[in-house]
């Protein structure tokens, strides 16, 4: 278990430093000037304001000080949660960011855990009713085939526009001021709602159809034959194949997290949506390369985070992981 | 008779055709008997065992009935037989090694399977440690996990759990085959135990290594190509085989204490017909070198010397007193199938 | 993007391939790196096929004609490759035709017209099925190329190379794709096409080193891979002339998987505004509509249209791929 666990602590750490690498360099690398681009945004109209400007961001992007230094700076930041100021919000990034995170996480915790739950349910199911088998493998892949980006046009077109159930954009109702009571906390809710099932039923096919194969597999092996042969009862063998069906499902969760959180952004730019995903389409279309950076940093700070929690629900559910020598896969 | 097998006949569905694995086979085990059922891969005899117990995926009951303990067992119905798993029935599987839930601790693993069974755990649990005990194995079996054993070790945790319930019948199947010889005969021996202390009334020992037989069985079944060959008390196979593909069977086998300077071991050329669409006549006529014009015909199973049955018509001519007298005092003419 | 959602059919060994059974694991293997499954998912192009008169690529021929979910995958796959090779040519309008804008769909614009511009959106889709199978198979190329080294490289090396490459894969995992493209991608103001089926190929290999480790793995143990050792021959030429071989329906499943999956993510990429500045793929349709505001004036026929062709399009590949998984691994053939 300890191999398993310094293994993985290895990965997200190093995981942690190339991302951070990666988000440093990649401005710097690209064509063009950021400051000069971040000039052209302020209007400008006497020389010394354009020189205290131009001061002023270059020693945010830190252009005056060697390269390792600024690479440095910016771990500094990172540890330090500052990533300094959003031009777009002219408010700390971190600040920015930290109001858009609830909504996101609101989006993105039950649609996954929902999608997981239900979606293995029903795939346990099919693999035993012909009728169920026949009806939610096909649905199932026709979700997993749709793009995010189309699902939700098409929600968001069919639920809001045309038939006016739900609100087609925002996170609440703009009129509201909002507060702890009831109008607003359902004007969350409506708006929540067509973001959350389209994540939602994207994922719950993929999860169905996982799941139905892997009972499939476990009703199978040896160890169901020799229960079967020994007269155990149906739901016995069944409850013996769920169990060892959901290990590979949940080594499959952390993996499914990025795909998600992916899909994730883009339903949230369709609905418009005030989350991570939005603030992600602001940032660059204003690019807000500050905003930017920090957002992905907590994106994948967040990933990894929950890859480990998974980890450890894996090593207390498999006892192979905690007692064998080999370990978890990978 | 704990166990009365008449005319059993099993196929399995193929794309092309059912495959005639068991056709027409008709034994009786004794209490107290163990039986050893013998012959080359694809002769049937996994399946002639297994259908006994469990007939899965493309098997299907064809023919025949099989009664245990004086009372018709439902092989073809999976519901109907499930009563009498475990409890009248067993079966320790060729996978034994892999026949244990990896995720489940084996004393829960027995748990719930008895549970499941209707029966009460805690009665059994004693005797579960007392029988783990007897075999060999620690008492803290129990609480692990089987990735945490041994193959043996699995192997024999297997042997109880199947045994628990004191069944009349326990049918092995190929469990000797995996081991290495000093285990194989732990094993032999430790189900002549089971059968001493009374754990099991009688069993049917499945493998195509007959020198293991020989040390554990008190009668060898000899199968070929779907078909019973031979039957006797292993001493008698051993000693003095009648069928020409038992004979060649003793015969390649070496012998401990011979040395043979320029002799090569004698295997059997060829190979069994396929049983799709077996040929008629005596199945091994093609392979026997011993075949005249009459085996064109299929030979009876009859009893040609007192408690040794065979179907082959050398034999038969060979022993033709000895069948005729058997004959005139009434023994059934032939409890094979004719074709 | 890669496949929405992703439960991998996995089964046992997680860092594997596939799931056990049903490649139908692939798809969800992809976006979840394939769990279990290689070993499962059999590669055993097994059944020697002697009976069918001529060896396994007949007997696998035989079952591929007569497999209804592989005929009808590769059915539909083969009209929307017809339409992405002849459809620009028999397009009625051109994609920039400026026409009468916002028109319902009608005989002379089968998915009715943009708006303010009036193009054609079914002229529109026709080039756009073609941008996005470009991309779809760049992306695919790229990534299936590296993912293949890596993973015969880990798989059949092992050892401090293998556990290198395991952490990078790993590393590589942990970041999500699209949430890489799109930091990447921003900071760039001319972005082509090539440079998108790189990205995404470059992005979207993990899952298929995983697989494809796990495979060389078990074949590694075989007595072949042995002899070949023995006799002097170099690793890459043991990998690409014994290993490979013996994975090659494997590897000609997770191809089509990769595809399916580089054209879900080029769509939802694109969607997002960071698709390719010239040329346009099935998400710059989608793009657009949200741009001029299609959602809000009702003009379903600018955006249903387009995801509804690629939604086809890559539904057509996971059944085909369902379909092939049971012609490759008999144990799946349903009788």
């Amino acid at each position: 278990m300890r191999r398993y666990f310094t293994r993985k602590l290895i990965t997200y750490v190093v995981a942690f430093f190339v991302a951070t690498t990666v988000d440093w360099a990649i401005p710097r690398l690209m064509p063009g000037n950021p400051v000069q681009l971040y000039l052209t945004k302020f209007s400008i109209t006497t020389e010394a304001q354009y020189a205290a400007i131009q001061k002023l961001i270059s020693a945010s992007f830190g252009v005056n000080v060697p390269v390792w230094r600024q690479y440095l700076d910016f771990w500094d930041g990172v540890l330090h949660w500052n990533f300094g100021l959003s031009f777009y919000a002219t408010e700390p990034v971190t600040h920015v960011v930290f109001q858009a995170v609830p909504y996101t996480l609101a989006l993105l915790i039950p649609a996954i855990t929902l999608s997981y739950f239900l979606g293995n349910r029903i795939g346990a199911m099919a693999a035993r009713r012909k009728w169920l088998d026949n009806t939610v493998l096909p649905v199932g892949y026709l979700f997993q085939a749709a793009p995010y980006a189309w699902l939700a046009l098409a929600m968001a077109y069919y639920l809001a526009v045309r038939y006016r159930w739900f609100p087609v954009d925002g996170g609440y109702n703009p009129g509201l001021i909002p507060g702890w009571n009831w109008t607003f906390v359902a004007s969350l809710v409506q708006h929540w709602f067509l973001p959350f099932l389209t994540v939602f039923l994207v994922s719950f096919g993929g999860w169905a159809i996982g799941m139905r194969n892997l009972v499939i597999y476990e009703l199978e092996t040896d160890y169901a034959r020799y229960l079967r042969s020994l007269g155990a009862s149906q739901r016995l063998v069944r409850k013996y194949a769920y169990r060892n069906a959901v290990l590979p499902q949940l080594s499959g969760l952390a993996l499914a997290l990025g795909v998600v959180v992916g899909g994730n952004i883009v339903t949230e730019v369709v609905f418009q949506y005030p989350g991570l995903g939005h603030l992600i389409f602001l940032a660059i279309s204003d690019e807000d390369y500050f905003l930017l950076q920090g957002i992905f940093m907590f994106i994948i700070v967040g990933v990894l985070l929950a890859n480990f929690v998974i980890d450890i629900v894996y090593v207390i559910v498999d006892p192979r992981t905690r007692l064998s020598m080999q370990g978890a896969p990978a | 008779m704990t166990l009365k097998v008449d005319d059993l006949r099993i196929s399995y569905r193929t794309l092309r055709g059912d495959v005639r694995a068991v056709d027409g086979v008709s034994f009786s085990i004794a209490d107290g008997e163990i039986m050893g059922l013998a012959g080359e891969s694809g002769c049937g005899k996994s399946t002639l065992g297994n259908s006994l117990i469990f007939l899965e995926g493309r098997m299907k009951h064809v023919g025949g009935t099989v009664e245990l303990d004086g009372a018709n067992l439902p092989i073809a119905d999976y519901n109907a037989m499930n009563r009498h798993r475990l409890r009248d029935v067993s079966v320790v599987p060729q996978y034994a090694m892999s026949a244990l839930n990896p995720t489940r601790k084996i004393g829960r693993m027995t748990a719930d399977l008895i549970k499941s069974r209707g029966a009460d755990y805690r009665k059994v649990l004693e005797e579960f440690k007392r029988r783990i005990d007897l075999v060999g194995l620690p008492q803290n079996v129990l609480n692990m996990y089987p990735f945490e054993l041994s193959g043996g070790m699995r192997q024999r945790t297997t042997m109880v759990i199947s045994t628990l319930l004191n069944p009349s019948l326990l049918i092995g199947d190929e469990i000797t085959s995996a081991l290495d010889v000093t285990t194989q005969r732990a094993v032999g021996e430790m189900l002549m135990e089971f059968r001493d202390r009374g754990f099991v009334k009688s069993m049917i020992v499945i493998t195509h290594d007959l020198s293991v037989l020989a040390q554990i069985a008190d009668s060898i079944l000899v199968m070929y190509a779907g078909k019973l060959a031979e039957k006797a008390s292993s001493s008698t196979i051993v000693d003095n085989p009648l069928h020409p593909y038992t004979q060649m069977l003793i015969g390649s086998l070496p012998e401990v204490g011979l040395r043979y300077d320029e002799a090569p071991l004698t295997g059997i050329p060829g190979r069994p017909p396929s049983l799709l669409n077996p040929p008629t006549g005596c199945r091994f006529k093609d392979r026997c070198p011993f075949a005249f014009d009459k085996c064109v015909e299929e030979p009876p199973f009859v009893e040609l010397r007192p408690g040794h049955e065979v179907a082959c018509w050398k034999a038969m001519d060979d022993n033709a007193p000895a069948r005729t007298e058997a004959a005139s005092q009434g023994a059934p003419a032939s409890q094979g199938a004719q074709s | 993007m890669s496949i929405n959602t992703g439960p991998p059919t996995a089964a046992g060994d997680f860092a594997g391939g596939l799931s056990p059974g049903p490649i139908g694991s692939p798809i969800l293997a992809q976006s979840v790196g394939v769990a279990g499954g290689a070993e499962l998912a059999a590669v055993a192009p097994g059944a020697g096929g002697g009976s069918f008169g001529g060896g396994r690529r007949w007997e696998f021929l035989h079952f591929a004609l007569r497999n209804p979910k592989l005929m009808l995958g590769l059915g539909v796959e083969l009209i929307f490759v017809a339409v992405a090779i002849f459809g620009p040519l028999l397009a009625p309008y051109s994609p920039t035709y400026h026409g009468t804008p916002a028109l319902h769909p009608s005989a002379q614009h089968i998915f009715g017209t943009t708006s303010p511009f009036g193009t054609d959106v079914f002229s529109q889709v026709l080039y756009g099925v073609r941008d996005s199978y470009v991309v779809g198979a760049l992306g695919a190329l790229f990534a299936g190329a590296v993912g293949l080294v890596v993973g015969f490289a880990a798989g059949y090396r092992g050892g401090l190379l293998d556990e290198i490459l395991q952490l990078l894969t790993n590393v590589m995992i942990c970041i999500p794709q699209l949430v890489l493209l799109i930091v990447i991608s921003a900071y760039l103001t001319t972005r082509g096409v090539l440079f998108e089926g790189v990205f995404i190929g470059v992005t979207g290999w993990p899952w298929v080193a995983r697989a494809v480790r796990a495979q060389t793995f078990t074949l590694r143990e075989r007595d072949f891979v042995d002899l070949a050792r023995l006799s002097g021959r170099r690793a890459v030429s043991i990998v690409v002339k014994d290993i490979a071989p013996n994975m090659a329906s494997y590897i000609f499943l997770v191809f089509v998987l990769l595809f399916a999956s580089s054209m879900l993510v080029a769509v939802n990429f694109d969607f997002l505004g960071l698709g390719p500045t010239n040329g346009l793929s099935l998400g710059d349709i989608m793009n657009q509509s949200t741009l001029w505001s299609a959602l809000e004036l009702h003009m379903w026929w600018w955006f249903i249209p387009p995801g509804a062709a690629l939604t086809l399009m890559v539904l057509a590949l996971y059944i085909a791929n369902v379909g092939l998984d049971e012609v490759f691994n008999p144990k799946l053939r349903q009788t």
